[in-house]
């Protein structure tokens, strides 16, 4: 799919793009961000189940099954605390607009 | 699956995983500003979803099945089950202030996940070139460590763990581990002992070399620390991209990788620490008697005084610390603001960016209360007007607003960007009792002539503030 040099191309630009897309957050957004971020490397479930589909013996599929298990808590808990946090977030017009609520 | 060929369920998959890169990034970016930052999180699941379902046909995309594919296939069904209820069950209903330890143990769940997956490869004694079974190693290294190393910052900031364990020759220790680590890395990658006790022994000591690293950080370090496994996650999480061939996994690891470092800085930064200082020099809890030239006495004021006092001023500015996530006084703040408000009183909000357990921990909480983003200032923005402020409210907050930091050099937090609330015309500062803050470090601003001191816990003492404001008519 992707070798040698181009895989090191795909991770060179990565890197600078995760870089610029942070470098204008207002401390405000900080942890839900972070949260953000966190809920990204969820990702990390696609790995998992790969790793499962090929197991091929009991300790890999134990293992196999404890990273799927650990990389859905990772996405599914990401999603859930970052969205949360998210929701609150609204400024004095938007409250207005929503029939204050307090 | 029968009906798709090979070449098809490849193009499929690669095609998705574009559009997934897509997603995460465009929500990512979206994230970094207030008025898109629920989309962004939106479209960010999305990405999640198709690059989920859509994993599910990549074993067809294969010329030869897996061995086990129908047993693993509903091992995966049901581990993504099991572990998805789990996080959405403890996500939905662990309270605000909590956030931080929910995030580290997510966070570790990350790494542990990327770890298993290096564990698998290297188990199964698959053949890969020298530089992926390199990258598969210590990418495993570094997953390890966030996952033990975060578990202990979620228990320490649970409270389940409540010392910070240090003895002589810590850092010796630390190191001795990480030089055997390396070593076993080594053997395996060179293959001159690549066998399933090695790979044992490997994983053995890295999460311990997580544990021994962390329990020795204090507390008040706890955001820099969870923001650093953040990133490392990230960075394992595209090592094993690199291994698998996943370009998902290489962008979306890569991306929370640098994201990750770079708001990692940043918090040091606000901290005056460097990153080696936190990590090694263990301060962050009572680093020992740093009594500067602190003189005078403590003056109490009584809550009807102080709840006058603010009725009647013009400008009210409020420094949440710590001590108001504690309390959970976040909703009784908001009430005490508007009630302000509501007699012409500006009131704002200034936001140290370490205030609370990590940064914008204070902005979430207010926003939980129902504060509105505008009346929340962070320190550039706040600090020249706290001269034309009758009143700052110092919330349970302490270091983030000790003018020591200005002055005296022998202070720990010497050079640390403060939040200036001396310069108000009157401080009242709420607070448990007389002793030191979260750093042991003694606060100046406590005893200079404009600061009054209102003792009780967060909640109450607000509580008390707002029947006097109210009774002031």
């Amino acid at each position: 799919m992707i070798d040698g040099f181009i895989a090191i191309y795909i991770f060179m630009l990565a890197a600078f793009t995760g870089y610029e897309v942070i470098s204008r957050v207002p401390v405000i957004l900080h942890t839900p961000l972070m949260s953000g971020s966190n809920f990204v490397h969820g990702i990390v479930l696609v790995g998992a189940m790969y790793a499962l589909f090929h197991a091929n013996s009991t300790l890999e599929q134990v293992i196999g099954f404890i990273g799927v298990v650990l990389a859905a808590g990772n996405a599914v808990g990401g999603y859930v605390v970052t969205e949360r946090m998210l929701e609150m977030f609204k400024s004095s017009g938007q409250k207005k607009r929503a029939g204050g609520h307090h | 699956m029968g009906t798709l060929s090979p070449e098809l369920a490849k193009w499929v998959v690669d095609a998705a995983y574009i559009l997934v890169a897509f997603l995460f990034i465009s929500g990512l970016k979206k994230m970094s500003s207030p008025v898109s930052a629920r989309g962004g999180i939106v479209w960010a699941g999305i990405g999640m979803i198709i690059a989920t379902l859509v994993t599910f046909l990549a074993p067809a995309s294969e010329h030869t099945l897996p061995t086990y594919l129908a047993t693993n296939f509903g091992l995966v069904i049901i581990a993504i089950i099991l572990g998805g209820t789990l996080a959405w069950w403890s996500g939905r209903r662990v309270a605000m202030t909590d956030m931080p330890q929910m995030i580290a143990l997510y966070n570790g769940m990350g790494g542990g996940a990327a770890a298993a997956i290096a564990a698998v490869e290297l188990y199964a004694g698959k053949s890969h070139s020298l530089v992926f079974t390199t990258l598969a190693v210590i990418g495993a290294l570094i997953g390890a460590i966030s996952f033990s190393g975060s578990g202990i910052a979620f228990g320490k900031l649970q409270g389940l763990i409540k010392k910070s364990f240090r003895f002589r020759g810590q850092q010796v220790f630390n190191l001795l581990l990480l030089a055997s680590v390396v070593v076993i890395g080594i053997a395996l990658v060179s293959g001159f002992n690549a066998t399933p006790t090695a790979v044992t022994l490997f994983f053995v000591v890295a999460l311990i070399l997580g544990i021994t690293m962390t329990v020795p950080i204090g507390g008040a370090d706890m955001p820099v620390v969870i923001s650093l496994y953040n990133a490392l996650t990230g960075l394992a999480v595209a090592f094993e991209g690199l291994v698998l061939q996943n370009p998902a996994m290489i962008i979306a690891g890569t991306v929370v990788g640098s994201a990750g470092t770079l708001l990692t800085q940043l918090m040091a930064k606000a901290m005056n620490r460097s990153l080696a200082n936190v990590l090694f020099a263990g301060f962050g809890e009572s680093s020992g008697a740093a009594s500067g030239p602190v003189t005078g006495t403590q003056k109490p004021i009584e809550a009807s005084d102080a709840g006058v006092m603010m009725a009647f001023g013009q400008k009210v500015i409020i420094v949440p610390g710590y001590g108001l996530a504690v309390a959970q006084a976040q909703h009784k703040v908001w009430e005490l603001a508007q009630l302000l408000q509501s007699r012409g009183v500006t009131v704002k909000f200034a936001i140290h960016p370490v205030a609370g357990r990590m940064p914008g921990h204070m902005n979430v909480l207010l926003a939980e209360a129902g504060v509105p983003y505008d009346l929340i200032a962070d320190l550039e923005e706040i600090n020249a007007e706290f001269e034309t402020a009758d009143v700052a409210l110092i919330i349970g907050a302490n270091d983030v607003v000790n003018p020591v930091a200005r002055t005296d050099k022998s202070s720990p937090i010497y050079g640390m960007p403060i939040l200036n609330a001396d310069k108000a015309n009157n401080v009242i500062v709420i607070k448990r009792g007389q002793g030191q803050g979260f750093s042991g470090i003694e606060n100046g601003l406590f005893y200079l002539d404009n600061t009054r001191m209102l003792y009780g816990d967060a909640q109450g003492a607000v509580n008390q503030l707002i029947q006097a404001v109210k009774s002031v008519g």
